[in-house]
């Protein structure tokens, strides 16, 4: 009883410091603190459990092993990965979870279920579904990301959701015929063909709103984890699943609010701009465009030398080229001959939303020059020099001006209205959308085609011949 | 109260609570929130654990169990570390 009374206990703490947990990451504040609280918290519902279950010898082996390879798997994978592959790392993180969650039903399933009730039976359904698609779901968008994967055409065709309801019908015989059979064939048409939705949902959806997918398949791993609990009887699982999971979910549709999209047609939509790359133009094509002005660094360099008021603009580029260290050095020397510098930071900028401040913040540019762009979108029109570092997309002036652009509606940074604007790039080619950008042709709008890094090093180099940044002397 | 209406009432106490937790995020956090959240999901450790428990001698069962305590783990421990290493950057200058 007492052992009990102790368990119980521990599970309300654990429960209580997760809720604290979740809540304080969403202010910057207390994000830190809040992430370990929720470790702590976890750490605490694992040795409530183990005193409650009292794991024997043999259960104690298999727990180390499966504590020491993937907790060094973990620890190693968080170290060791750079920032700029973070989307991708997070996504195979929750297909790990998911997939830990489809093991555990399909165990019971297969050995466990002899006298299992209409509850656990439909648990399992539920924690094998939602588990397989979060799994392969999770892996689809992470080798999507990773560039391993494209986008075929036929999941850009109404096939796709043929293909995906007949998967979806599958799953759903084999859930209902489970009970019959648990152990037999329902459970391994259920197992194939949710994995197989999985993969079918994902693949259609282009990588500009993977982030967003990212975010739903995470809500479904804590429906997993809920359900999962329901099959091995743990409130703790339960609750702390069912968070996790509407947490998710509001989560998810305020990533699709700073995104303009709407979550359906993420989901159904197939890849933004894919009708665009169909009807001509084609990825990395140099077509579509006429008046392009392009300029060497050193004409850049004088702009910015002239300048009093700059703004940078970082993409996802930039982060390719692991160049926020030179612009952060850019920066400093534009600092120090009295230019002032700020950095506008589109909601979306980098390949998730928020990613860019993790990136810049690496490089250690001061968290105050950071502006969102509600701050920076009003000082434009009093800004001399704009430099786009591997943005494409959020500078493009048609999502407000061009009702037929499939960007329009999406909020962009307004860097038109500044009175020079540098487009770094490494081509013409069309950014992640696949969409041309009406900003290159502007008139105060010059090309410096080059990849990131080697560009600010140019910069660099030229304004340092000119003498900007040292102190003067005499004149 | 039986104890599967019991968890019916755990599950959709749990679901309200999620719902009210975030409210307004800034932008700056989604990337660092999703990691964390995606960390707390690992908590379907419990389940492995309670399933190598029950699995007895059953080496298949033991196994299947150990596998699904490794990819919990993997993601719990991998992804509370990964949000810490992202949060550590967001440090105010005169916060060391």
């Amino acid at each position: 009883m007492s052992t009990e009374f102790l368990t119980d206990g521990i599970d309300l703490v654990a429960v209580l410091l997760l809720g604290l947990g979740i809540k304080g990451l969403s202010k910057v504040r207390s994000a830190r603190g809040a992430n370990q609280l929720a470790a702590v918290a976890m750490g605490l519902a694992v040795l409530g459990l183990l005193i409650q279950i009292r794991p024997g010898p043999m259960a104690w082996l298999w727990i180390a092993a499966g504590t020491a390879a993937g907790g060094l798997a973990g620890v190693i994978t968080a170290l060791k990965v750079p920032m700029t592959a973070m989307p991708e790392v997070v996504a195979l993180f929750n297909g790990c979870g998911g997939l830990a969650s489809l093991l555990v039903a399909v165990g019971v399933a297969l050995f466990d279920s002899e006298g299992a009730d209409m509850v656990a039976l439909v648990s399992i359904a539920i924690s094998v579904f939602v588990g397989a698609i979060t799994f392969s779901g999770s892996i689809v968008a992470m080798a999507k990301l990773q560039g391993w994967l494209s986008t075929p055409a036929w999941t850009q065709s109404s096939l796709r959701h043929v293909v995906n309801i007949s998967l979806a019908v599958a799953a759903l015989v084999g859930a209902v015929l489970l009970p019959g059979d648990p152990s037999g064939l329902p459970l391994w048409l259920l197992v194939i063909s949710s994995s197989l939705l999985g993969v079918g949902v994902t693949l259609p959806i282009g990588g500009a709103d993977m982030p967003v997918v990212i975010s739903l398949l995470n809500s479904y791993s804590g429906v997993a984890a809920a359900a999962a609990g329901f099959v091995v009887g743990s409130q703790l699982l339960i609750v702390a699943g069912a968070m996790v999971g509407a947490a998710g979910l509001i989560l998810t549709q305020v990533m699709c609010t700073a995104m303009n999209r709407s979550l359906l047609s993420v989901l159904f939509g197939g890849a933004l701009g894919a009708s665009a790359l169909a009807g001509g133009g084609g990825s990395g094509g140099e077509t579509g465009y006429s008046r392009i002005t392009s300029c060497s660094p050193e004409e850049c360099a004088m702009a910015l030398e002239q300048a009093e008021r700059v703004v940078f603009v970082p993409g996802y580029g930039l982060a390719v080229a692991q160049a926020q260290h030179a612009l952060r050095e850019l920066a400093k020397l534009l600092e120090n001959h009295g230019v002032e510098v700020s950095y506008a930071i589109h909601p979306v900028a980098g390949r998730m939303p928020g990613h860019m401040n993790v990136l810049l913040a690496e490089a250690d540019v001061p968290y105050e020059q950071l502006l969102e762009m509600d701050t920076i979108n009003p000082e434009f029109p009093r800004t001399d020099v704009v430099i786009v570092l591997g943005a494409n997309d959020v500078v493009n002036p048609d999502a407000k001006s061009d009702p037929t652009s499939p960007l329009y509606g999406m909020p962009v940074l307004e860097v038109d209205q500044a009175r020079q604007v540098f487009v770094v790039k490494r081509s013409l080619g069309a950014g992640y959308s696949g969409i041309s950008n009406a900003l290159f042709e502007r008139p105060q709008t010059a090309m410096v085609f080059g990849d990131a890094k080697a560009v600010l090093t140019g910069l660099l180099s030229e304004l340092r011949s000119m003498g900007v940044g040292k102190v003067k002397v005499g004149v | 109260m039986s104890a599967l209406s019991q968890a019916l009432w755990v599950l959709l106490l749990g679901s309200l609570l999620g719902l009210e937790l975030i409210g307004k995020v800034p932008p700056t956090l989604h990337t660092p929130l999703m990691s964390g959240a995606n960390a707390i999901s690992g908590i379907t450790v419990l389940a492995s654990l309670t399933l190598i428990q029950k699995a007895g001698d059953n080496q298949a069962l033991l196994l299947i169990g150990a596998l699904s305590l490794g990819f919990a783990l993997y993601n719990v421990v991998g992804g509370f570390l990964i949000t810490d290493r992202m949060l550590a950057m967001f440090r105010r200058k005169g916060d060391n």
